[in-house]
């Protein structure tokens, strides 16, 4: 059972989405999606603690050994980012089942396709497969994002879809390139293959480079950027909370190839200018966090401005940046997605019924707001998440950034960073505190319509969500040192490709081997 | 042959390029298509171009790499999936809005 752990968080929701389409029943499908939900999380718990003995666990798909087969990698960042993934999908999906799963066809089945896409990427160790996943992960989200329908998320949908095609088309031309020039396409292979001579290596750099813009797309970096906002504004609450953490798994495969294969081959192929292009992100995400007119487009400027932040990291190529990086998406993607789920409450109260409004141009900022319900629990939510989002001293944003400040401040363009990260925070500060004037306190006009109730799933995951602001920051102690145990294993490119590369079968675990 | 695949793969990014440039729906679906193709045959080519080989290990003294060919079938296939899934998401913003432009927005 243990040697076969690693492959439970590909399974769990693949076996769910089959499921679910076996029968078109709504009870049916919305029981076995949370369900599998909890068991995926506690299979991520799982993986998560055993991964913490330092040992690689690698995964070998049908038996074959790493540089010929396909291999799964464990490692403490893939577990750690898995157990990201379920904890997420969990409260919104809980929060889809409030009604929004039903405004259309295959909700569920989607869900839990995206989620094996996402966990795929993450725990993969061959970049064919990595390119697999991108794609399920990408079909699933295309799908998810067009749910429910109005011509604004088809639109969106449309620029998503050829943005991210072309992206792909890039993907594939690295990877010819890569084995063509190298004659591999593992993970591991591929650093070891890079570090020795005998391989043109102008074809090897450009490869490499073409395989980083591509991670930039998905991540977000700036000249990449502008289809984020525009997407992840369009899509309805619960998908734009799980899209929250895919600008991530761009991030952790640039930290991966970077610590991995570049590090030791080609030191200088992120030096110079993926931190400018970062800070440039975090400048223009903080403009437009200061130009967005709803809560729904903040949240997906915010999302910009935490993944500008985190492109930051991967240049020094440090354990500490990488740390931090660790820390920072976990916080980043919880309170960003809280944020979400908030904004998919207040705008079914802004239409006071449940049209999730997608297709209606932007309100004007300072018009009131008919029929805000006043529940007493959303006030203190947002304020919590705001403040976590804006990094103020008692919740985990101000952790993250400590942590981030603290470990970037001696490369070279630190001072430049700390003015841009500490700017764009006072910025985010500056417009939650008007958006929640706006929405919680200027609003006293009386509602026309009595104003629908809150579906008990929707307040449960909501909470849940924002609760994880002060709960990441009581853990900061554990989370911040196994974040930091991450990072040095990360930065072990010896040990990750000894142990793939010596992959033994699945039923022998890695440490018998010896 | 190299030459010739090579022109290939050029003229077919070319013009993939250039339709996808246009921004409209229909001559963006059809560049797409013909980076994928030019993809394609790059991805072919990376394995190194053998002709009257089998992809077989074993199967005679010259052999072609089997991997690329592999690797090409699996990029054909999501390919097309996306391609047909484009081409629905475009025929129902056309219905909706009764524009092709990729790109405008809304008029308020």
């Amino acid at each position: 059972m243990i040697a076969h752990a690693p492959i439970l968080p590909i399974l769990i929701p693949f076996v769910a989405a089959l499921l679910q389409l076996a029968r078109e029943n709504q009870r049916w499908q919305r029981g076995v999606g949370l369900l599998a939900s909890v068991l995926l999380l506690s299979a991520t718990l799982w993986l998560l603690w055993l991964a913490d003995d330092g040992v690689l666990r690698v995964y070998a798909l049908g038996g074959w050994p790493a540089p010929f087969g396909i291999v799964l990698v464990v490692d403490r960042l893939a577990a750690a980012m898995s157990v990201l993934v379920a904890s997420l999908a969990l409260p919104a999906l809980l929060y889809a089942t409030a009604g929004f799963d039903a405004r259309g066809r295959h909700f569920q089945p989607l869900f839990q396709l995206q989620l094996m896409g996402l966990l795929g990427a993450f725990l993969t160790g061959d970049l064919f497969n990595l390119f697999v996943f991108f794609e399920v992960m990408l079909l699933a989200s295309y799908a998810l994002l067009a749910h429910a329908g109005g011509l604004a998320r088809t639109r969106a949908g449309i620029a998503y879809v050829v943005l991210n095609l072309l992206g792909s088309s890039v993907f594939l031309i690295a990877l010819g390139l890569l084995y063509g020039a190298l004659g591999t396409l593992n993970l591991a292979d591929l650093a070891q293959r890079l570090a020795l001579d005998g391989h043109d290596r102008a074809l090897a750099r450009l490869a490499c480079a073409l395989l980083i813009a591509v991670f930039a797309l998905k991540a977000g970096l700036l000249p990449l950027s502008f289809w984020l906002p525009a997407a992840y504004g369009a899509a309805g609450a619960p998908v734009a909370a799980l899209f929250a953490v895919m600008t991530k798994v761009g991030i952790v495969a640039i930290l991966r190839l970077q610590a991995v294969a570049l590090a030791p081959a080609m030191p200088d192929l992120l030096a110079g200018w993926l931190t400018t292009l970062a800070l440039a992100t975090v400048a223009f995400a903080a403009l437009g966090v200061l130009a967005a007119t709803r809560l729904r487009a903040l949240a997906a400027w915010l999302i910009l401005l935490s993944a500008g932040t985190l492109l930051l990291t991967p240049a020094p190529a440090s354990e500490a940046a990488s740390a931090a990086a660790i820390y920072y998406s976990l916080h980043s993607t919880l309170a960003g997605a809280a944020l979400f789920l908030i904004a998919g409450v207040v705008g079914t109260a802004e239409d006071a019924e449940d049209t999730e409004d997608a297709g209606e141009p932007c309100r004007r900022a300072d018009a009131p707001v008919d029929g805000l319900v006043r529940a007493r629990w959303i006030g203190p939510a947002f304020l919590i998440v705001a403040a976590t989002l804006a990094g103020l001293p008692p919740f985990s944003g101000f952790i993250a950034k400590l942590m981030l400040l603290s470990a970037l401040r001696e490369t070279p363009a630190g001072a430049a960073i700390w003015l841009g990260i500490l700017a764009a925070g006072f910025l985010t500060m500056i417009v939650l505190t008007r958006e929640g004037c706006r929405l919680f306190l200027k609003n006293r006009a009386p509602a026309e319509r009595p104003p629908a109730p809150i579906a008990w799933q929707k307040t449960t995951a909501t909470v849940l969500l924002a609760a994880a602001g002060p709960l990441l920051a009581l853990l900061a102690p554990p989370l911040s040192a196994y974040a930091e145990r991450a990072a040095r294993q990360l930065h072990a490119p010896g040990a990750y490709v000894a142990g793939v590369l010596g992959a033994p079968t699945p039923g022998t675990r890695p440490e018998n081997r010896q | 042959m190299e030459i010739l695949l090579a022109v290939a793969v050029a003229v077919l990014t070319t013009c993939g390029v250039f339709l996808v440039l246009r921004a409209r729906t229909f001559p963006v679906l059809l560049g797409l298509t013909l980076l994928s193709y030019a993809v394609n045959l790059f991805l072919f080519a990376s394995g190194r171009l053998r002709i009257d080989a089998p992809p077989l290990i074993g199967a005679g003294a010259i052999f072609a790499d089997p991997l690329p060919q592999a690797l090409v079938l699996t990029a054909i296939v999501i390919g097309f999936g996306m391609s047909a899934y484009l081409a629905m998401l475009a025929l129902r913003a056309l219905a909706a809005s009764g524009s092709d432009r990729v790109d405008v927005r809304p008029e308020p």
